[in-house]
């Protein structure tokens, strides 16, 4: 074999060369640099279904426009809970509950953008165009994109409002049918967004009014640039921001539906914040000194619901024994790893409205079994169980709490069948309604009990789409009715006691966890406030 | 040579009727109505439906149908995605270059580290360091590639902390597209901070790159290799060492060209390798390429998107492995030597 020393010479300086670019690559990504200094990424769940709230109640939407883009005539404060000023700079309600008028604030830019640009500050016709969009069926705008309003609609809020006033330009008076205690608190809401109506004109004249939730125009401290489903929603700032907060320059939603991925990419600092945080994932993120966790606890309940329209799920006995068939507490332990407490009725813990002394289903597989024999249900039953395949605050992995559940059912001789899609195909196919059971959960808009009862049973919401029970009670919708039209507590609660009599007896729905809210961000990131009700806020963060 | 050089495109033709024919298979074996599969129209009014069955000769006999879905596909109609709505020619457009990008700079890596280890190992045969490179080549090529990217991931990002982990470049910058090939569009668009842009996009490249060339590595470098001793132990080195000259002259005049030559072809069909391995890892790093999108796909159920997806993948391999072998023969050096000693 021939001596080939002088090899050397070619092959050692491109070995070299090669390493020394990895080494120029690997140092230029610990520089932070100015572009990365000035933006801010959220790792986000899911992509939103429409940019405009008012016609969807998934966080996932609130979250990518509510606050945003967006703002309300009121908001609540996130440390307090309180109702405080928003683009309404003061209101009065009248003696007998029926009359609001607000007044509004002055010197109120809409966003200026490539598709748009506004002639004239945000005023009253705002307000009105923006309410009127869903609650005056024979508005231009009714229909456009759907023409369901799910949250108004489960409220009944169209009904409720009897006329709403112009009084000058930056006055209204909004007339109430009959006295609503919760009515501030549903216009302080994800849902009760600004729209603008002079955008509306420009849209309609154009001939595509739809553009109005795709290429959203609103008074909040971001303006949207571009959506590419799957992938990424951009925003930047609202340089004329009426409230004096700092703001990013450049806001980044990295849509990462899977959950390990987004604590990967928080802890590579790929993003700055991450949404949902997964339960088991919760000690990493506090081990780790660069990276914050804040927790509060939540105003939400996570549920088992049957299709109470369709057999054997509209008998109450079998619905009762398939409820006393899952063991909750091992449901909360493994799916929640304890930051969770085990749910008896929907109003959780941190609510006013809540009755500590309520009793939930207990554990007992034998009665189960003997029940379901009783109403003709056989060995080899097969149930399905749909199964959320996103992390959602109250449940973190409806999958696996699925596969628990399948576990305890087989012991009563109930095959389990779950189910689960892609998150958008998923709502789309519930909407149809075609399922026996379903994993899924509410977490609440605002600080009311009310938010609680009216939109997950009540006759219409059945028909907005959030009674997932499908379960109308008419006695339930007095009582829960009749609470609204007192503003003192504890008149409510007596009432939303005996509502919840009626659920604890006919199980439309087993409450299994109210879940703590969490959210993770890199330590640089400073002033971000977990929102107790509904979406998260970028306006005010800034990074250092 | 014409002969063989229109045999070959006549397979090629043949192949590619048979990759449409399965496409336009999948149209109807999908769930659905094969209308809505062909159009992307999920949810089609009687009306649609009647202009949808011309449009597309639906209401026509098999062979005209098939007829008219190879003129589609040629015009570049080749329906919607269910999910995005968007024509799937654009989308494929879109996706597919950020692959062939991944590919490519993943077979520069592996020509740059498996030819130089290869020859050495060859130069080296039968001593410790061949035996050495050789067991490392082994492992290379036995460890899966997926599990190699999550490997390289837990290490150099979430331990180390150096490299991103997801996407060609961080979402800050807005890098309008162009081509579709990150680097040039940096290159070509007006923002302020290429240079930083550039690097970053580095930083993201470097561990998909990474994953998927160590095997092509060490397939080239194997090849290599083999090349490389056997032309050392062929005739006309013996007769060079016998001229007198150094063994630096004899590798560099007679060994290396006419070691390489005969792996080019080889190195190059190595990147239909390299693009489906390219499909797993970017999966894995979620790297916007054809891969990732076609899994997500088939996820949602986009039937049109699988079908078009597929189609432009197999369609790519197969025309590029028919250019190379065509190239190949057109500059067959063992040719090009006959000619030479006849002249």
């Amino acid at each position: 074999m021939p001596k080939v020393e002088s090899l050397n010479i070619t092959i050692r300086p491109l070995l070299t060369a090669l390493i020394s670019s990895f080494l120029l690559f690997a140092c230029g990504e610990t520089n932070p640099i100015n572009t990365e200094k000035t933006g801010l990424i959220y790792c986000s769940e899911g992509n939103p279904s429409t940019f405009n709230p008012q016609l969807a109640t998934s966080g996932t939407t609130a979250d990518a426009s509510s606050y945003q883009i967006y703002d309300r005539l009121l908001e609540f404060d996130p440390e307090t809970n309180k109702i405080v000023p928003g683009l309404a700079s003061h209101w009065q309600v009248s003696k007998d509950g029926l009359t609001y008028t607000f007044t509004l604030r002055k010197e109120v830019h809409f966003h200026s953008t490539q598709f748009f640009k506004p002639t004239r500050e945000f005023n009253a016709d705002d307000v009105i165009f923006s309410m009127d969009r869903w609650r005056n069926w024979d508005h231009p705008y009714h229909d456009v994109s759907g023409g369901n309003y799910p949250y108004f609609a489960s409220l009944e809020l169209d009904n409720l409002i009897d006329a709403i006033y112009r009084v000058d330009s930056h006055k209204i008076k909004i007339t109430l049918s009959k006295p609503d205690s919760s009515f501030l608190a549903n216009l302080a809401t994800d849902f009760a967004i600004v729209l603008s109506a002079e955008y509306g004109d420009f849209l309609l004249n154009k001939g595509t009014p739809e553009l109005i939730d795709e290429h959203p125009i609103g008074t909040g401290p971001f303006q949207f640039i571009h959506h590419q489903k799957d992938r990424y929603i951009r925003y930047k700032k609202n340089a004329n921001y009426w409230r004096d907060i700092p703001l990013v320059d450049q806001l980044i939603f990295d849509i990462t539906p899977l959950s390990s991925l987004r604590l990967a990419k928080l802890m590579t600092g790929e993003c700055d914040v991450l949404s949902l945080p997964a339960h088991s994932e919760l000690e990493i993120i506090r081990e780790r000194e660069n990276l914050i966790l804040d927790e509060k606890p939540g105003l939400n309940v996570g549920f088992w619901a049957f299709n109470t329209s369709r057999a054997p799920f509209d008998n109450i006995e079998v619905r009762k024994a398939l409820a006393m068939a899952i063991d909750k507490s091992a449901l909360v332990e493994a799916v929640y790893f304890g930051s969770a407490v085990k749910a008896n009725g929907i109003v959780p813990p941190s609510s006013w409205a809540h009755q500590s002394d309520l009793q939930g289903t207990s554990y007992n597989p034998i009665l189960a079994k003997e029940l379901l024999k009783k109403n003709g249900i056989e060995d080899g039953f097969t149930l399905d169980i749909w199964a959320m395949p996103v992390e959602r605050t109250y449940n973190p992995n409806a999958v696996m709490m699925a596969g628990l559940m399948q576990g305890f059912l087989k012991d009563v001789g109930v095959n389990v069948n779950i189910v689960s899609f892609e998150w958008n195909s998923f709502r789309r196919r519930l909407a149809e309604g075609n399922y026996d059971s379903i994993l899924i959960g509410w977490s609440a808009d605002n600080g009311d009990p009310d938010n609680f009862y009216r939109p997950l049973l009540s006759c219409p919401s059945i028909d907005s789409g959030t009674n997932r029970a499908k379960w109308c009670s008419p006695q339930f919708d007095e009582l829960i009715n009749e609470a609204l039209t007192y503003s003192d507590e504890r008149t409510r609660v007596a009432l939303y006691q005996s509502a919840n009599a009626i659920i604890a007896d006919q199980i439309p729905l087993v409450p299994i966890a109210h879940a703590y809210r969490y959210q993770a961000y890199r330590s640089n990131v400073n002033d971000l406030v977990i929102n107790p009700f509904g979406g998260i806020r970028f306006g005010g963060v800034y990074k250092q | 040579m014409i002969t063989y050089i229109l045999r070959r495109l006549n397979l090629l033709l043949l192949t590619l009727l048979i990759l449409a024919l399965a496409s336009y298979w999948l149209v109807h074996a999908f769930p659905g109505d094969p209308v809505a599969n062909l159009s992307g129209v999920s949810f089609i009014t009687a009306e649609q439906k009647a202009y949808l069955d011309q449009y597309y000769h639906t209401d026509k006999s098999f062979l005209n149908q098939f007829i008219r879905y190879l003129e589609l596909l040629w015009l570049g109609d080749w329906g919607k995605s269910f999910v995005s709505g968007q024509p799937l020619v654009d989308e494929i457009a879109t996706f597919l270059p950020a692959s062939i990008e991944l590919g490519t700079y993943a077979l520069i890596l592996s020509l740059l580290f498996g030819i130089p280890l290869g020859f050495w190992a060859g130069i080296k045969h039968g001593k410790v360091s061949d035996y050495s490179i050789l067991s490392f080549s082994l492992l290379g090529y036995s460890v899966p590639v997926f599990w190699l990217a999550l490997l390289l991931i837990l290490f150099f990002s979430l331990q180390l902390g150096w490299l991103p982990i997801s996407g060609r470049i961080s979402l800050l910058y807005d890098i309008p597209q162009e081509t579709g090939f990150i680097v040039y569009d940096i290159l070509a668009s007006n923002i302020e901070n290429k240079y930083e842009a550039l690097v970053n996009a580095a930083s993201h490249m470097l561990l998909p790159t990474i994953s998927i060339s160590i095997v092509t590595s060490t397939i080239i470098m194997k090849m290599t290799r083999h090349s490389v001793i056997e032309v050392l132990s062929s005739d006309y080195i013996r007769a060079a060492y016998a001229k007198g000259l150094t063994s630096r002259q004899v590798l560099l005049k007679h060994g290396l060209r006419n070691a390489l030559l005969p792996i080019v072809p080889q190195v190059a069909m190595q990147f239909t390798t390299l693009l489906t391995n390219a499909m797993i890892v970017e999966t894995i790093f979620s790297w916007p390429g054809v891969g990732n999108w076609l899994i997500q796909a088939i996820y949602q159920e986009d039937y049109p998107a699988i079908r078009a997806g597929m189609l432009a993948v197999s369609v790519l391999v197969v025309v590029f492995t028919v250019f190379i072998d065509l190239t190949h023969k057109v500059f067959d050096p063992k040719r090009m030597h006959h000619r030479r000693v006849k002249n």
